[in-house]
């Protein structure tokens, strides 16, 4: 039990001061020269680009869903007029950046945890190390860069879908202009909700970067630890995010909010 | 009969033909130096004692059975694994000081050809060539990017590859391929892991004969880590061999095949 304990401990431990390293090794390599630009766009198309179509579908869906949900009960209360703001705060504070970071760890984070294993398996990252070339920061700099960049715009982008999403789920059980829905939505949402949600994005998109580029990097060798790999960058990711959204949603009620 | 035996044998000295050897070797340049090498993973205790030298201009091969720690002897000379003690002294310079600025200029001089040749598969098989002249090299002249290209593909006989996917490839083309994009450099050693592993035996001699003459063409220095007899029969200007975590016999392929030694016989002995 005892020993058990100490193992657990002790490989607790060797992975929080793994993952220390690993960021030390990616913030040092931002700063080295020779960055590949060219990588970090083709990166940002991967990562942004091809993912408009997942994000988009959920940003809809989201803001209809969260509208016919609501509606009935808003109704019960008279309250149906407030359907716009709500969808608006509750996608554009919460909901959307959270939903669509994890829909990105699942997309995203196993994608690169499963490229990068791959490529640890069959000795490419070696290959490339050994070479003399900065396989850091051409392989991970440029994810890890590229989801920073790309998650929060495909945030945003999903939040503004949401909107016509709720504003479609609204005329399904009612009739409301396009014009009075976005002046009501709109009339909710300061820059004091838009700005804690944007940052925290950020975060989120690093996150996602960060563990899908870290667990693949340090796969182990064989096939089975690419699969190992995706999946532990989707759970890690995902973990990761709840986490900082915990901590995203204190300090934006203690900084914006009193 | 010339053989000897490193390690403890080589020590005492009574065979005055190895002595002649060892003074001739003397004479030549060394461009790895390895003294006392160990290496370990856990309690598995892979390099014991490891001590070998490459001099400029051969062709050495280790010979060993699988799992004895032949990869990780090239691996650590290029601290793609870190030594546990020892010294590696490359060029004269001791590996595992130097800083990453110094293993970076010490690198692009090493070619390392991967067991399974290790090519970017998302990249075609032109941009796995250019990758090193682009990002290691910083080459920006396009003209000279492709001449190299086209050159080294001629050298390796696939001059029409340049546009294939590495999954186009069999793996015979593959492992030309990865030598090509290794020699694209002009690196001044080459580091062979395994090169003719998986292959059938036809390609297996073609990319040995191929290893000898680009050898000779690009004046390269070669340690080829192996377990095929063919390849090393082939290629060898000097073998030693492995057993048990550290070298225990040196000479050329006709003077190891003569050999008495029962270890050194159980290499030879393979169908």
């Amino acid at each position: 039990m005892s020993e058990s304990y100490t193992a657990s401990r002790n490989k607790f431990l060797e992975e929080v001061g793994n993952q220390t390293s690993f960021m030390f090794r990616f913030f040092r390599n931002i700063f080295r020269g020779g960055f590949d630009w060219g990588e970090l766009v083709r990166q940002c198309y991967i990562i942004g680009y091809k993912s408009i179509g997942l994000v988009g579908i959920t940003g809809v869906i989201l803001g209809f869903v969260l509208t016919l949900q609501s509606l009935p009960t808003l109704k019960d209360f008279g309250a149906e007029s407030y359907v716009p703001r709500m969808v608006a705060v509750s996608v554009v504070r919460e909901i959307g950046p959270v939903i669509i970071a994890l829909i990105c760890a699942g997309k995203i984070a196993s994608s690169i945890g499963a490229e990068l294993g791959s490529m640890k398996v069959t000795e490419q990252i070696e290959a490339m190390e050994v070479s003399g070339a900065n396989a850091i920061q051409y392989l991970v700099v440029t994810r890890i860069i590229a989801c920073t960049l790309m998650i929060p715009i495909l945030t945003l982008m999903a939040d503004a879908l949401a909107l016509v999403g709720g504003y479609v789920g609204n005329n399904v059980g009612g009739d409301v202009s396009a014009v009075l829905f976005y002046n009501k939505s709109f009339s909710a949402i300061d820059f004091v909700d838009l700005i804690p949600s944007f940052i925290k994005s950020i975060f989120f998109g690093f996150a996602i970067g960060f563990v899908g580029c870290y667990k693949g990097y340090n796969s182990d060798r064989g096939t089975e630890s690419v699969g190992v790999a995706a999946n532990s960058a989707v759970v890690s990711a995902s973990l990761w995010i709840i986490v900082i959204d915990a901590i995203a949603v204190q300090l934006t009620s203690v900084l914006a909010y009193n | 009969m010339y053989w000897l035996i490193i390690n403890e044998h080589m020590e005492t000295g009574t065979d005055t033909k190895a002595k002649e050897k060892k003074q001739a070797a003397n004479d030549k340049e060394t461009v790895i130096e390895i003294r006392h090498l160990k290496k370990s993973f856990g309690s598995n205790e892979v390099l014991k004692d490891i001590n070998l030298d490459l001099y400029k201009g051969e062709n050495l091969v280790v010979l060993g059975k699988s799992g004895e720690g032949k990869s990780v002897t090239i691996k650590c000379i290029v601290r793609l694994l870190e030594k546990d003690s020892g010294e590696i002294k490359v060029f004269g310079e001791e590996v595992g000081s130097m800083s990453d600025a110094e293993l970076k200029k010490l690198r692009i001089r090493i070619g390392f050809l991967f067991q399974s040749a290790a090519l970017y598969d998302s990249m075609t098989v032109r941009d796995n060539l250019e990758f090193p002249l682009r990002k290691v090299l910083k080459l920006k002249d396009e003209a000279e990017i492709n001449k190299r290209v086209e050159d080294v593909l001629e050298s390796v006989g696939l001059p029409d590859a340049a546009d294939k996917l590495p999954s186009d490839l069999s793996g015979g083309m593959r492992k030309r391929i990865g030598l090509a994009r290794t020699l694209i450099v002009n690196p001044e050693v080459m580091l062979y892991d395994e090169p003719t592993t998986g292959l059938d035996t036809i390609t297996s001699e073609e990319i040995s004969e191929l290893i000898v003459k680009l050898q000779k063409k690009y004046q390269t220095s070669s340690i080829i880590i192996t377990h095929d007899l063919s390849c090393a029969k082939i290629t060898s200007d000097r073998i030693v061999i492995m057993n048990d975590g550290a070298y225990i016999a040196e000479g050329t392929f006709d003077e190891l095949k003569e050999s008495k030694d029962e270890n050194v016989c159980a290499f030879f002995k393979q169908p």
